[in-house]
């Protein structure tokens, strides 16, 4: 809290007012849009609206689709926190080993945070395209006849890898900030109590990690969900038989493609409502965090 | 590093190099490809070393691409995205400082109210709203053209709040000096605010600008004329219509000028990157 | 140059708690007025309300004549030491020199003129071209000084401006502000919680104590005449001994008194003396000694050049104008008989 203020009644308001008018036409107004039209329902041709209550969100649960959906952006959220947080784990601890060539490691590992979603969906893409592609190619010397455009589990798979390769760099880099804030002398203390490397990581290193693998949890679990929309739509587009369709991705679908608006605002709802969700466990986390 | 165990570390140089290798395989992949002329990519499996056709895929990309893909030249795209990328950023940094300005510096009624509604745009990611959106900015007549690639995507709940942090670091003291030295508050903004927040604003800006460039989803949506086409979000529309002709050269080549800038920013303003990166998630 | 007055001047917070009241001071043209107390006295508020960075909500303050309540602070025509020096880190001591005239529109000639003769008054010539991150802590003082002189504005107010130095330093720096305010005949007012640095910049010295003013006065006055149990603990080191006036019986004027004050150096060793006080501890000074004891249950101080025992009983006598006489209840000063 600042002691000296300006007095000036105008003034603020004419410093927040490009913010605020950005907030209420580009958020606030279509977000409200979304919440009512998803108690509204349009007949076949557009003529008429109705008000039907919860009847949209009814429908969403009891529709085998989005029920679909939701088990796969489970999956798909779940594997790539998993996978992206353990590899970048393992990467920050081999470089906090490392003392001269810790620089140029990590500058060789981030800086796939740079390239665009959609860049790195349309990269896998090709890598693992069942014609040309040299994974297939290597697979099949092993035996695995690979094909995204027909194996639900291939898909799946192709979608895991981009977004996660993606994501790598971005947990990497607070990983081994983290790593860096734990005082050596902690370490230091549990070698001299005889400790080995595999228990002090154990026993020091990951307890001491904890409020960094929290955050970076919600983080990767908002990535997952939401940022990999560009991956989907640059890859497998939902498909084959909805194996990849993710919720952000469905929502985007049933409004634009499928024109259908009450569902596609039901969905949009239920999407505020997870981020809402995960925004305040993320904040209640930060305030726990300063008390320290 | 405590003892000096010379298994540990082999065993950890031997995971940072697979690692990186990981990392950087499709991009390897993608360049290659880009050097190859297509008839090597049509069947059998990708070269691994690069081609001969290096200068002349990525020239023919960038003066005129192809006509049959449906996209203007990747230089017309290019330029799109940085317009887009700088619009962003520089909106972002500014109307956010403006905005911390006020609520660090004034009392006035209804500011916690305005603090929420700022607050609220991190809770609602464009993708949860993205039809309304879309009908918001077409009713605006805003569909093809920059201010609709930029001005929706430039409220920042987030670099509203780094600002706010900076500012609430700078004593006290030094507004009073400067209060007694004569300065109202936008003297005091310009003189003493702005340039002690240099370096959060360098830090911000690489990140921005990443953002800004690796749009996807928004631009897809409202821009329907090519010319307005930025190349990420082209890069797809390309690859579309690669199922009917596969000229896999040529939009691997598109890939890889797609990623160049930002990459480049990331690896030589590293530090600028790293900061902007941490303290945007404080 | 200015008289500044303060007329009944307080400070009630929005939520109703009060950090000044009610206070009364007249300052002279070119005089050095030094607020000195305990943290949390309203030494400082009352110098941010002089300032005009804090609003006044009781009484008046004049400059010169002009009632100043509402008016900005860059139009008081006051300059500021603050305690951490306010140097805007991000500009070259010379630009922070001239910031202030140059937002009052002074001529660039004239600001080069001013900058130049200030640079050559402090002796910071050298480093004007320097960023304040590049300079010693006597050096910002020095810069900080400077910037409030280039104004030569009506007044200096000073808050806790040497608190930052260490102790060598601080006395160096002393003498420079002393000499210099002298020099320029600039009306000021310092704000220090340190009584020896009161003593010895003031012409007048007021002592505040809980938001009120408890004297004021020239420092030897304060010191020789205490007006109350407060202030005769705070001014003077050692501190005077304050003792309840039935441990010490025998000495004049106890009888009408609820406390009695003896200063350490004015109790000499004496054998009719009538206090007797058993030697506890020692703390050598080089100079003299503090030599610390009890009287019945009371401790006492006393400023001693010999050497004696731990254990001995020692018997003092203070000269009858060396005892300062208080009220139990109220504090205040009773003048002996």
């Amino acid at each position: 809290m600042k002691r000296t203020l300006f007095n000036n009644r105008l003034l603020p308001w004419l410093l927040l007012a490009p913010q605020l008018a950005i907030t209420f036409i580009f958020f606030l107004w279509p977000a409200t849009q979304a919440i009512i039209q998803s108690f509204l329902r349009q007949d076949a041709f557009g003529l008429s609206t109705n008000f039907v209550g919860l009847a949209n969100y009814r429908a969403l649960m009891n529709s085998a689709q989005y029920m679909n959906s939701l088990q796969v952006t489970a999956v798909f959220a779940i594997s790539v926190t998993v996978f992206s947080l353990l590899i970048a784990l393992v990467m920050a601890l081999a470089v906090d080993r490392m003392i001269r060539s810790a620089r140029t490691y990590t500058t060789l590992l981030v800086w796939p945070y740079a390239v665009a979603p959609a860049v790195a969906g349309i990269l896998w893409w090709f890598i693992f395209n069942p014609t040309i592609g040299i994974l297939p190619y290597l697979l099949d010397m092993v035996g695995y006849n690979w094909n995204h455009l027909s194996s639900k589990r291939d898909a799946m798979t192709l979608v895991v890898v981009a977004s996660v390769w993606k994501q790598i760099s971005y947990n990497f880099l607070f990983f081994v900030a983290g790593l860096q804030a734990i005082p050596a002398s902690l370490r230091e203390a549990a070698a001299i109590d005889g400790a080995g490397p595999v228990r002090r990581f154990f026993d020091i290193t990951f307890p001491l990690l904890s409020p960094t693998t929290f955050f970076l949890l919600v983080v990767n679990i908002v990535y997952a969900m939401f940022d990999t929309f560009a991956v989907i739509d640059a890859t497998t587009q939902g498909g084959p038989a909805q194996a990849t369709n993710i919720l952000v991705y469905k929502v985007y679908f049933d409004g634009f493609i499928g024109q259908s608006m009450g569902s596609s605002s039901a969905q949009s709802v239920v999407l505020m409502a997870i981020v809402i969700t995960l925004t305040v466990i993320q904040f209640r986390w930060i305030e726990k965090k300063v008390q320290y | 590093m405590i003892e000096n165990r010379p298994f540990l570390n082999i065993l950890a140089h031997l995971t940072l190099i697979l690692g990186v290798a990981a990392v950087a395989l499709p991009v390897w992949v993608a360049f290659v490809a880009s050097t190859h002329p297509v008839s090597s990519l049509i069947s059998g499996t990708v070269p691994l070393l690069p081609g001969p056709d290096l200068v002349k895929n990525y020239s023919r990309m960038l003066s005129s691409g192809v006509s049959t893909m449906g996209t203007p030249p990747v230089g017309l795209m290019m330029m799109n995205s940085l317009i887009m990328a700088l619009a962003i950023a520089i909106g972002k940094i500014a109307i956010s400082m403006t905005s911390a300005f006020a609520i660090v510096y004034f009392r006035f009624r209804f500011r916690m109210l305005a603090f929420w509604c700022i607050f609220i745009t991190m809770m609602l990611p464009v993708e949860v709203r993205i039809v309304p959106t879309f009908k918001v900015v077409a009713d605006l007549g805003m569909l093809n053209s920059y201010a609709g690639l930029s001005i929706p995507l430039i409220a920042s709940a987030t670099a509203t709040f780094l600002f706010r942090q900076v500012f609430l670091t700078i004593p006290d003291e030094l507004t009073e000096a400067a209060r007694i030295d004569g300065a109202g508050p936008m003297k005091f903004f310009r003189d003493i605010l702005l340039p002690l927040s240099r370096t959060n604003m360098a830090a911000l800006f690489v990140i921005l600008f990443i953002y800004g460039w690796n749009q996807y989803l928004w631009p897809l949506l409202i821009t329907t004329d090519s010319s307005y086409y930025t190349i990420v979000a082209g890069i797809k529309r390309m690859a579309d219509s690669v199922d009917g002709v596969p000229q896999w050269n040529l939009v691997m080549a598109t890939a890889i000028l797609a990623m160049l800038p930002p990459v480049l920013v990331v690896i030589f303003m590293q530090r600028l990157f790293v900061k902007g990166l941490v303290e945007t998630e404080k | 140059m200015a008289q500044i007055n303060l007329s009944g001047v307080g400070k009630v917070y929005a939520g109703g708690s009060r950090a000044v009241g009610n206070v009364d001071i007249d300052i002279q043209d070119g005089e050095f007025i030094v607020l000195v107390g305990p943290s949390g006295c309203g030494k400082s508020t009352l110098l941010r309300m002089v300032a005009g960075l804090e609003s006044i909500t009781e009484g008046e303050v004049r400059i010169a004549g002009r009632v100043v309540n509402e008016v900005e602070p860059a139009d008081r025509d006051i300059a500021m030491v603050f305690q951490n020096y306010a140097l805007y880190p991000h500009m070259t001591v010379r630009q922070n020199l001239a910031y202030g005239l140059k937002n009052r529109g002074t001529p660039r000639a004239e600001i080069d003129r001013r900058v130049a003769e200030v640079a050559q008054i402090l002796q910071i010539g050298d480093y004007l071209d320097r960023k304040p991150r590049a300079l010693s802590g006597g050096q910002r003082q020095r810069v900080a000084m400077g910037r409030a002189i280039v104004r030569e504005p009506a007044a200096f107010l000073f808050d806790e401006p040497l608190s930052n130095l260490d102790a060598k330093l601080r006395a160096t720096m002393r003498l420079e502000i002393k000499d210099l305010q002298r020099r320029l005949g600039t009306t000021s007012i310092y704000v220090t919680h340190d009584q020896l640095e009161a003593m010895t910049l003031a012409d007048r010295l007021v002592v505040l104590n809980g938001g009120r003013i408890e004297q004021i006065g020239t420092p030897l006055d304060v010191y020789r005449k205490p007006a109350s149990a407060f202030v005769a603990g705070f001014i003077g080191s050692p501190a005077m001994n304050l003792l309840p006036a039935h441990a010490v019986p025998h000495l004049p004027g106890s009888a009408h008194a609820g406390l009695v004050g003896i200063r350490p150096e004015d109790l000499k060793p004496s054998d009719s003396g009538q206090i007797a006080m058993q030697v506890r501890a020692i703390e050598e000074l080089g100079v003299s000694r503090l030599v610390h004891g009890m009287v019945g249950d009371q401790l006492l101080t006393v400023s001693l050049s010999n050497q004696y025992p731990l254990g001995e009983t020692l018997h003092l006598a203070a000269e009858p104008g060396a005892v300062h006489l208080f009220d139990a209840e109220s504090g205040q000063r009773i003048e002996a008989h």
